[in-house]
């Protein structure tokens, strides 16, 4: 493959680890509002409590998050200027305009205790907009250049659905520790850790097998091993909330399985940021695209390459470093 | 009005940098430090948000038989612009120009942007916290002036112009490079059809665009928008799905 002295042609991602951290907690408020809103309809009031609590928290710590990573912080309601389908980032704004208040006031309503009607209502609206809050930051990443998350759309909203239930899971097990009442009401939220894990494994493992070149960066480096952290840990996390009946196996399992989560969301980001920086996994996809397209052309253009394409090939390939040689 | 745009014909690049450095000047675009990169006179390296105009050298020897390669990038100022899509603002523009502009007000530093251009040309600037990249002299044009970086360039490799123009210009002078035994000429970024719907901003190259540090396919990441939207409705739905069966699948 040729390269301009093996420089990367996309940018990196300018975004800090604000934004993978984003990606963990508003897929736990997410996962915790669903978890809250049926613990609320099937009369499980301790688990109601720590999955509002929790969607609290995390949506908090979510406006936290990118508010802190715009370079011009101070402008962040310009993310509600104009409405536009296009930007997986200003409906994503929207969504969060919506989830937010809403998981605001059941969270305290539950605290306060008054206006439980009310609170019903704003829990039910925010577990009806989670879905969308657990999913669209799958488009988010995939709606950009970036080889290994653009090529990855059709497997990263189920790896975000599946990590979002999975991390509420994890926090509803670790409030059950918490809240004595709610041990005899986890049952939910051990489902919620084996169907979340399963979809999450499964579109990884999907996305790793199907990307062939642009999925390389998902299996290397830091996204290599922070992908496989997660995977033992969501094991480990699994086995033990369907398995563990004790308070303590029942909290460490929450422990792991929103470590899981979380480290999912790093991987993957770090894997994104790593395909930017070879300009292999531009070029080569492209090239391949190309010949597709029309092998004849292709043909045509090493028929008619003068010796200057060759001398071009010779020099790339002798300058380049090592690691960086053609295969 | 019409759209106007950029043919930047490689072919006649003397690798001056007199572009980098008028637009610069006209932009005051700021330093962006002394670095020698250490792999040919190009010590510029890439488009980012501090340079809007980048000469890249190609140096391309066999032997004793050596040949230079000198491109100035730019902006494409893309039909089909990705980092207009994505814009969650409204900060990324498109002008009655056909040009596209970050808006110095608007933009509040999100950075989506950055990796949805396919040609790695948009860039948030250090310190400042903002987007930035060619706005085609956006203040000049409107008063019938030519971009900074045309003007200055001393052997007409960037022109300036209406687009339509330009691609028949562009055309002309592919064929006569032909005809005198360049077989390697070929435009870049021309052609409406291509995946970006064609580039405002547009070249002729003497090799393959990769070894300019260009993108040999480009294609704007919205044109699968849909789909991606497509695919999450569903994700979100078999989420819903999971709720429901966690809740009804037993009293525990």
């Amino acid at each position: 493959m040729r390269s301009y002295y093996g420089r990367q042609i996309l940018k990196t991602p300018v975004w800090r680890h604000d934004i993978p951290a984003y990606l963990f907690s508003g897929g736990l408020a997410a996962g915790s509002a669903l978890l809250a809103a049926g613990a609320d309809l099937t009369g499980r009031p301790a688990l109601r409590r720590s999955g509002r609590l929790t969607a609290l928290g995390a949506v908090g710590a979510s406006a936290y998050l990118l508010i802190h990573d715009l370079g011009r912080p101070e402008r962040f309601h310009h993310m509600l200027r104009v409405v536009k389908p296009t930007s997986p980032m200003s409906m994503g704004s929207w969504i969060l305009a919506a989830f937010g208040p809403a998981a605001g006031v059941a969270a305290a309503a539950e605290v306060t205790g008054v206006a439980a009607g009310l609170g019903r209502a704003a829990g039910l609206a925010a577990a009806g907009v989670a879905p969308a809050l657990a999913t669209y930051t799958a488009v988010l990443l995939a709606d950009t250049a970036v080889p290994s998350w653009h090529e990855a759309y059709p497997e990263l909203p189920f790896a975000f659905a599946g990590g979002a239930l999975a991390g509420a899971a994890g926090a509803g097990l670790l409030g059950a520790g918490a809240f004595s009442a709610a041990a005899g009401e986890v049952g939910p939220a051990r489902r919620f850790a084996l169907t979340g894990a399963a979809l999450e494994l499964a579109a990884l493992r999907r996305l790793h097998t199907r990307l062939g070149i642009v999925g390389e960066p998902y299996g290397a480096g830091s996204a290599g091993r922070l992908l496989r952290a997660s995977r033992v840990l969501t094991a480990t996390g699994v086995a033990g909330a369907v398995l563990g009946r004790s308070r303590v196996v029942s909290a460490l399992s929450g422990v792991a399985l929103l470590a899981a989560s979380a480290l999912t969301r790093f991987g993957i980001f770090a894997a994104g940021a790593a395909s930017t920086k070879d300009p292999r996994y531009t070029v080569v996809p492209q090239r391949e695209r190309l010949a597709a397209r029309s092998p004849s052309a292709d043909d045509e253009r090493d028929a008619v390459g003068t010796g200057r394409e060759q001398l071009a090939d010779d020099r790339i390939t002798r300058d380049l470093p090592g690691d960086q040689q053609p295969a | 009005m019409e759209r106007m745009g950029f043919f930047t014909d490689t072919s006649v690049c003397i690798g001056c940098k007199a572009c980098e450095v008028a637009c610069k000047e006209w932009n005051a675009v700021p330093a962006d430090g002394l670095n020698l990169l250490g792999m040919s006179f190009d010590n510029t390296g890439q488009l980012d948000a501090n340079t809007w105009r980048h000469v890249a050298f190609v140096e391309q020897s066999s032997g004793d038989d050596l040949r230079w390669l000198m491109s100035s990038d730019v902006c494409k100022h893309c039909t089909h612009a990705a980092c207009l899509d994505v814009c969650p603002t409204g900060s990324l523009v498109r002008t009655q120009f056909g040009t596209v502009v970050v808006q110095e007000d608007i933009c509040n530093g999100c950075g989506y942007c950055v990796p949805a251009c396919p040609y790695g040309v948009i860039d948030q600037r250090p310190g400042d916290g903002r987007a930035w990249k060619c706005t085609l002299c956006y203040d000049r044009i409107g008063d019938g002036l030519m971009p900074a970086c045309a003007t200055a360039c001393p052997t007409e490799s960037i022109q300036y112009g209406p687009l339509d123009e330009l691609r028949e210009r562009a055309a002309r002078r592919v064929e006569r490079l032909h005809a005198s035994g360049v077989s390697e000429a070929r435009l870049y970024g021309h052609d409406p059809a291509d995946g970006v719907g064609g580039d405002g901003a547009f070249f002729l190259l003497l090799d393959e665009p990769e070894v300019y540090g260009l993108p040999p396919d480009p294609v704007v990441t919205t044109r699968d928008l849909p789909k991606m939207w497509r695919r999450a409705g569903i994700a979100a739905l078999a989420m819903a799905a999971a709720v429901v069966a966690s809740f009804a699948g037993g009293a525990r």
